[in-house]
């Protein structure tokens, strides 16, 4: 087992898995699907695959009809082509209707990199929350990607899955489970939380082991469901921690930081500090060095850690 | 049915968008009285349909691209026995089932929710790819509008259905030559569409929209046509059996008053003496 794979690379897997269970499960692309990972799929189910070419709006409004006939589509493309170019086809063709697709978007945030901002999907997020009946899911590595990919396709309703396109560590075994609506508690510790997803799970992880060093002890909780959100979870770690910081790929405008700040501002009020694009989109450069210029590092996370440990006291 | 059956269908389909409309105090009577006709041949003559049995997996399905003409669909439901024709008068009102624009959801015998034009093409070239993947032999009619032809969804899904050869799909113009702003030729103008359809590798007929007996040659042929999708350009007059709706924009999406609303209903009713 390589130590690390990207997300989008366990999606093409997880399909390969989906299509011998399922023959329901077709996939759709938009002539993107070596970078997506939909390929392999499609060589080997040749006629449940459609490659619509480069027109999403079309891509997700057929996807739509397909649901309505019975079958659960997955439709790929990057982030910012599936929510930006076809966001109307999605809430009006998908959402409002309530049907069947799985939106399996990948190339999301700055860890496009080389491509650049164009490219980068830093608002993907914020804005599939805010349509109602829309799941949000969005996994750290790939062995979650398998299973957030399985349980979408068992789930009956819209779906937004956001993948990466860098290599990212594999932070879990076979053991591990996702749910739908649940977070999952990597850590346990009583002097703050770090609640994050996606890419920022391996660093929330290396960070809080870090802080162990200096004494401070930190809670890593995986926010993979950003929507529906563990509610409960979120309410009873804060209350333990009393210090929160969230941690994600995305501009800190409403993504996961929202999401969680509006949970606890209404249910337990604890001081947060978030982690994320400062409302900024990003720019060309290798992955990691985009990552440290926009402030996505351990590093960054110990450092915010502090910022809320001195608000804690206060 | 015969002709003058659906003739008769097609009359009382525009008496019930009169007087749904002049209930309901909004809506769009301008297209779904131009497409009155075609949504009647389709609904009592020419589709596969259930109305005991809304969500038969063998159906042919209807799409309502243009969604704003939501009323004459609902009338050939009714009509049909998909919900009580009492229902007809909640249309756009607070708590009931028939929406502003069809809504799958909470209508049965809607086949998909629309309204935002341009995205029923590819919602149909979904359901045709389905109907071709389980082996069925269901059909899949969509209704756009002229004005629509300016959306990009609606070409891009036009070289999908043909890329998929989805000869089970049949498209029907509404060509009524007129949306909100005005003469469609004016506002956006679209034509050559016999041309750009056929550019776009789909099989063209043209037609005289409130022509029953074209209509049902025309849904005919395209039984007949494999390999390719069929695109039937209608050729219609907006505000259709209302003479002082005809052809004129300022109907597409403004209710008759009570008053309005009776004179529309006599003349209906004139009308539908004359067939027997």
């Amino acid at each position: 087992m390589a130590d690390k794979q990207a997300t989008r690379e366990a999606y093409g897997k997880a399909l390969l898995i989906l299509g011998a269970e399922n023959s329901n499960v077709v996939v759709l692309d938009a002539d993107l699907s070596k970078s997506t990972k939909t390929a392999d799929f499609g060589k080997k189910y040749p006629e449940r695959f459609f490659n619509m070419g480069i027109a999403e709006s079309n891509l997700l409004g057929t996807a739509a009809g397909l649901a309505a006939a019975g079958k659960i589509p997955f439709a790929s493309t990057f982030a910012i082509f599936a929510v930006g170019r076809a966001f109307e086809q999605i809430r009006n063709s998908i959402a409002y209707p309530k049907l069947n697709v799985k939106i399996a978007a990948t190339h999301s945030g700055i860890t496009v990199g080389e491509d650049g901002g164009s490219h980068q999907a830093i608002e993907d997020v914020a804005i599939m929350r805010a349509v109602p009946n829309m799941v949000v899911l969005v996994p750290a590595d790939g062995e979650e990607t398998r299973q957030v990919i399985l349980a979408a396709a068992k789930y009956h309703g819209p779906v937004y899955i956001r993948m990466g396109r860098l290599d990212v560590p594999l932070l879990f075994g076979e053991e591990y489970s996702f749910e739908i609506g649940k977070a999952n508690v990597l850590r346990e510790g009583t002097d703050v939380a770090i609640m994050a997803n996606g890419v920022m799970v391996s660093m929330a992880l290396e960070a809080a082991a870090e802080l162990a060093v200096e004494g401070i002890n930190v809670s890593v909780v995986n926010v993979a469901s950003v929507k529906p959100l563990d509610e409960e979870t979120i309410v009873r770690v804060a209350e333990t921690t009393k210090a929160v910081v969230t941690a994600e790929e995305h501009n800190i405008i409403g993504g996961l930081g929202s999401a969680i700040s509006e949970v606890l501002a209404e249910r337990q009020p604890t001081p947060i500090v978030r982690v994320g694009l400062k409302d900024t989109f990003g720019e060309s450069g290798k992955p990691n060095e985009l990552l440290e210029k926009y402030g996505l590092t351990k590093a960054t996370l110990i450092q915010a850690v502090h910022n809320v440990l001195a608000k804690k006291q206060r | 049915m015969t002709t003058i059956e659906l003739k008769r269908v097609a009359n009382v389909i525009r008496q019930d968008i009169i007087s749904m409309l002049v209930t309901a105090k909004s809506g769009h009577p301008g297209g779904s009285l131009s497409a009155a006709d075609i949504v009647a041949t389709l609904f009592f003559n020419e589709m596969r349909i259930n109305p005991k049995e809304p969500n038969w997996a063998d159906r042919d399905r209807f799409v309502l691209s243009k969604g704003h003409a939501a009323p004459v669909l609902y009338s050939a439901l009714a009509e049909k026995g998909y919900f009580p024709k009492g229902e007809l008068q909640g249309l756009r009102q607070t708590g009931h089932m028939l929406q502003g624009h069809p809504d799958m959801k909470k209508t049965p015998g809607v086949d998909m929710s629309t309204g935002s034009l341009g995205q029923g093409l590819s919602a149909a070239n979904g359901m045709a790819l389905a109907g071709k993947l389980d082996g069925k032999d269901y059909r899949v009619y969509a209704l756009l509008g002229d004005g629509e032809m300016a959306e990009g969804q609606v070409w891009e899904a036009a070289m999908a259905s043909a890329h998929y050869k989805l000869d089970n799909v049949t498209a029907i113009l509404d060509y009524n030559g007129l949306q909100i702003d005005g003469k469609t030729d004016s506002v956006m103008c679209s034509a050559p569409l016999v041309e750009k359809w056929r550019a776009f590798c789909w099989h063209v007929i043209e037609v005289d929209g409130h022509e029953i007996d074209a209509l049902l040659a025309a849904f005919a042929e395209a039984k007949t046509v494999k390999g390719k999708p069929t695109m039937i350009i209608a050729k219609t007059v907006k505000g259709k059996g209302v003479s002082f709706m005809e052809d004129q924009a300022g109907w597409h999406g403004n209710a008759p008053s009570v008053e309005q609303g009776e004179q529309a209903l006599k003349e209906l009713r004139e009308e539908a003496a004359t067939l027997g």
